[in-house]
């Protein structure tokens, strides 16, 4: 399989210019660069970056922000942690090419709380890149000022969330904004902030460093360019992997040496869990979105003691403000117990799953919306399995 | 187009929350929508839940409340609009371009219903054991949805324990629905924030700091919160059973005052529109109920005038004339319970600005047993004085230790409206359909000017008919004795009196423009507070301040709901009972003078009066024990 060659992060090939290259440009070509490279946000939700650049460029404002948001909190993700550790000037001059570009001044990496241990590393980074005038004042001898500080998460997981990472940095609750106004437009003190992914940043730095046609050659046409991914669960080779998008789940559990194997949970806990018959499915914004965890189970495993797993992060890690995830994630998990107990009726656990509909819609942020996916998706496709225990 | 966040009363942390603004230059321009199928055009940055309520279209809502800033967390008002996958919250969504809204379709009821149930499975308790029975938003959701059973279960076991620490207010977090109407009243509306959410997820509750006690934290008791809780989550904290034990004890002379606010809106609760006074009515169903007597707490309103208003002057007075510098003013007024807590907790270092004077219904307490005891030959220990007030506050402050100047407690019990109304159900009368009566010897019917109280710069349109026709010996220069510029619902109000032509007595305040300034709502007492403490008000001489928006009539004891509306509503129904009584000054009021006369011989603040009807107040501080 051709995957070695399908890396433009983890490509020996890199020019790694793309700070220089991006300051000889406007902000304007920048931003044509991104959308032609169809780089698309590297969270999971996939929201077209250079869109969202040009959104905070246009807004008016005395004040913009950049942030990072490291705060992979995702059951199964820890592909930022090795760009952090190991790819820091991706993801920093990635940042640094975002302020650039929509106008700020001021970047925050928004670090997860149990990264602390990253902090001192990245911070020594950040003062090295001062040392060489790739941060700060007139960076690189061009009128382009900019500064990035790193600010520590609490372990909140709903804190990934764009609008609760920001009420967040600004010191409040962690809890999802209304929306509109977008970041875009009032985000940070109420100022312009774009937020993106540790990856996307990285991402958008590759693409100033060998160009859009490079990023693009990787891909499919509406996913383009790679993915990374971590890789955990029933196989040999865990670990984190760069995939070009378009991968077929079959083909990475080939790569992974995973045997035997039974459900691959695409996407961490608000994923979707894909059944042995759906392995010819691809990873892919139009296809199977993740922002990069693959949990992959064996026949030995016990689908529904995964579930009940996930629904007890959920009733934990909702923010607690809006109705259909703080109780409906409560309902889901006591109706997993039911089912536990032998005691839940099939009609009942249908109710729960059209119940778990209205979640994903009604909820206000995508915690909420997502949170069912797990309970709906295991429901659905191992009913037999679940059911036949009880 | 860019958005802009709209600037609130709320602090920082709260102000994201408030409805996006569209810029003003785009302000006015109008957008077509459709609602339902039907084209309309709504002004740009208007919500969804407003537009489609200018255009009759019903969207239940729960966390929404029309005095408070955004929150968007009950997520029962969700529609759907076209082109987008989720359901939007209708009360947080700003139109800011054409947009079809559906707000019947199968997906937006399937979504109300499942998110109603799912509330419900999680209210503890039954609604025949509430005394929200009847008026709860919750209630009326579960109604107007057919809810017939539980489906996703019901809790039937207590979690937490119910906090009556409070003189005024009584916490019971078993029928929180986490709307967060208190949060948002406590820390924006009112700018005292004593409740906040704490933890996460489904162990998310509403709680004080640390948890403590409501008793044990700075909360200034005004009740703001319980009247736009939807549910039965706060409430007052009810004497009624222990004055219905009075009143049945044949030993107890068991004497009431009623305040003019709640006589204003209790028809409310007894299905009447807002603004119908019934103050007549009240009066006989108090009397069948079993009062032994009923008073006008007009009567100590005009009584606190008279030393207030001298108060004034002698501040004044040593000002001009002794030319001493340590005079403190503005002065500032003392009725209100909840701004003195207020002011006691955020400002300790200026309580020397507050008017000594009691509120009138302490006043009230110790002239009942002292004066009044006196006249009726009754043994004050067997007198149980109520006072019927609009206010939460009320409770704690007769519970003061130091209001105890008659030798007892001065008045033993706050009854608000809303228990006021309980009781006279529970006696079986309806209210509106009685006879009216007047108020009882030796006090009887008091003036207009205590009567106003009751709205927001009311005390200081009746101080100045008052102040103004003592020093000059005409009436104020209002037409027919009102003074359009204390009246209204503006945060903060400013206007100034020139005292021109004075009696002979008072001519070293010849010349002397009066700058007042009036706050309704403790916020507005904030920036009041500010404004003195970075010494921009050295040319104010009194100020009004009134913890509850919209003063009295918007008190924390009064009938549930309340909107602008309402309070407006409340405030003309006073004006306009003024503006039909025969006596409007507050001097003019013959039995004020009589007890100048018989009993507080040396006059006002003189010496017995500074007993009886003058007091102290308590540096608070924010941080307690």
């Amino acid at each position: 399989m051709p995957i070695i060659n399908d890396k433009v992060l983890f490509n020996h090939e890199l020019n790694n210019n793309g700070l220089e290259n991006a300051l000889k440009r406007t902000p304007q070509d920048i931003i044509l660069e991104i959308r032609e490279s169809g780089l698309k946000g590297r969270g999971g939700a996939g929201f077209p970056t250079g869109t969202k650049w040009l959104l905070a460029m246009q807004a008016v404002s005395d004040k913009k922000f950049v942030v990072c948001n490291a705060d992979e909190g995702e059951p199964g993700t820890f592909k930022d942690r090795v760009l952090l550790d190991e790819y820091s000037k991706f993801v920093f001059e990635g940042m640094v090419i975002a302020g650039y570009v929509i106008g700020a001044q001021l970047g925050y990496l928004y670090l997860r709380g149990e990264y602390r241990y990253l902090h001192q590393k990245l911070q020594d980074y950040l003062a090295n890149m001062k040392k060489e005038n790739r941060l700060g004042n007139n960076i690189l001898g061009t009128n382009f000022s900019f500064d990035i500080e790193i600010r520590l998460g609490s372990g909140a997981y709903v804190c990934g969330e764009e609008t609760a990472l920001i009420e967040s940095l600004e010191g409040h609750r962690g809890e999802a904004r209304n929306r509109p106004p977008f970041p875009v437009n009032t985000g940070f003190m109420g100022h312009p902030t774009t937020v993106n992914n540790v990856e996307t940043f990285a991402d958008a730095y590759i693409i100033m460093c060998n160009g859009p046609e490079w990023f693009q050659k990787v891909g499919t046409s509406k996913s383009t360019g790679s993915k990374l991914i971590s890789v955990s669960g029933d196989c040999k080779k865990p670990g984190v992997y760069e995939v070009p998008f378009g991968i077929k789940i079959n083909e990475l559990l080939t790569m992974v040496e995973a045997e035997n194997t039974k459900a691959v949970q695409i996407g961490g806990a608000s994923g979707l869990c894909i059944p042995k018959s759906q392995f010819d499915r691809s990873i892919s914004f139009e296809d199977i979105p993740t922002g990069g965890s693959i949990m992959i189970f064996n026949e030995t495993r016990d689908m529904l003691h995964i579930l009940k797993n996930f629904m007890e992060f959920f009733v934990e890690e909702s923010c607690g403000q809006c109705t259909p995830c703080r109780i409906g994630n409560k309902k889901l998990l006591e109706g997993v117990e039911l089912i536990e107990a032998g005691k839940c009726s099939l009609s009942y656990s249908q109710e729960l799953i059209e119940m778990g509909k209205t979640m994903t819609l009604a909820s206000k942020c995508g915690l909420g919306q997502s949170s069912p996916n797990p309970f709906i998706s295991i429901l659905t496709h191992f009913e037999d399995e679940i059911f036949s225990q009880s | 187009m860019s958005i802009n966040i709209s600037k609130g009363r709320a602090p920082v942390s709260q102000q994201r929350l408030q409805v996006a603004n569209v810029q003003s230059g785009d302000i006015g321009s109008q957008v077509e929508i459709e609602i339902n199928g039907k084209a309309v055009h709504v002004p740009l940055g208007t919500t969804i839940l407003d537009a489609c309520r200018m255009n009759s279209v019903h969207i239940p809502t729960l966390c929404y409340h029309e005095d408070l800033c955004l929150a968007g967390v009950c997520r029962v008002c969700v529609v759907e609009v076209e082109g987008m996958r989720t359901l939007q919250a209708s009360c947080t969504y700003p139109i800011t371009s054409k947009m079809k809204i559906r707000t019947t379709s199968d997906k937006v009821r399937k979504a109300r219903r499942d998110i109603i149930d799912l509330i419900l499975s999680e209210h503890f308790g039954d609604c025949f054991s509430c005394h929200r029975n009847g008026n709860c938003e919750l209630q009326s959701l579960a109604k107007e949805y057919g809810i017939d059973s539980y489906r996703f279960g019901h809790q039937t076991e207590r979690r937490f324990e119910v906090d009556r620490s409070s003189f005024s207010v009584v916490r019971d977090m078993d029928k929180c629905v986490l709307c967060k109407r208190c949060v948002r009243t406590c820390i924006d509306l009112q700018e005292v924030g004593v409740l906040e959410a704490t933890n996460k997820g489904y162990e998310t509750t509403i709680s004080t700091f640390m948890d403590k006690p409501l008793a044990d934290v700075i909360c200034i008791n005004c009740g703001q919160c319980i009247n736009r809780c939807p549910t039965a989550a706060l409430k007052a904290n009810d004497p009624s059973d222990e004055i219905w034990r009075a009143i049945d004890d044949p030993t107890k002379h068991v004497v009431i005052q009623t305040a003019p606010s709640p006589r204003a809106a209790i028809g409310e609760e007894f299905g009447l529109p807002p603004g119908r006074s019934m103050t007549r009515e009240l009066n006989t169903a108090i009397k069948m109920i079993g009062f032994d007597k009923v008073f006008d707490t007009n009567f100590t309103a005009d009584l606190t005038i008279m030393e207030e208003g001298t108060e004034l002057l002698l501040r004044l007075k040593s000002l001009l004339v002794d030319g001493r510098t340590d005079v403190k003013l503005p002065q500032m007024t003392s009725c209100s319970p909840g701004w003195i807590k207020y002011i006691e907790h955020f400002y300790p270092n200026y309580l020397d600005y507050l008017s000594s004077c009691k509120s009138p219904q302490q006043m009230f307490g110790s002239v009942i047993k002292t004066f009044y005891a006196q006249e009726a030959g009754i043994d004050p220990k067997d007198i149980v004085t109520v006072a019927l007030m609009p206010c939460s506050a009320k409770k704690f402050e007769c519970n003061r230790p130091e209001m105890n100047d008659s030798g007892f407690k001065d008045v033993d019990y706050g009854l608000t409206t809303r228990e006021m109304a309980q009781m006279i159900r529970e006696a079986g009368l309806n209210l509106p359909e009685l006879e009216g009566q007047g108020f009882d010897a030796p006090f009887g019917e008091a003036s207009g000017a205590g009567l106003i109280f009751g709205a927001t710069g009311g005390v200081m349109e009746a101080a100045l008919r008052t102040v103004y026709e003592l020093t000059t010996g005409r009436e104020v220069p209002f037409k027919n004795l009102d003074i359009l510029p204390c009246r209204g619902f503006e945060g903060v109000k400013q206007a100034s009196v020139k005292l021109e032509n004075l009696l002979p007595a008072w001519s070293f305040l010849e010349g002397v423009e009066v700058n007042f300034m009036i706050a309704h709502g403790t916020a507005n007492a904030k920036k009041v507070m500010e404004a003195l403490k970075n010494g921009e008000l050295t040319n104010i001489h009194f100020i009004e301040v009134m913890a509850c928006p919209g003063g009295c009539i918007g008190g924390g004891g009064q009938p549930i709901p309340t909107s602008p509306e309402i309070r407006q509503a409340r405030a003309n129904a006073i004006y306009q009972e003024d503006a039909d009584l025969p006596l409007r000054k507050s001097h003019e009021n013959e039995h004020v003078k009589y007890i100048y006369e018989k009993f507080l011989t040396d006059g006002p603040c003189g010496h017995l009066s500074h007993k009886l009807l003058h007091t102290t107040y308590t540096k608070r501080g924010k941080y307690i024990a």
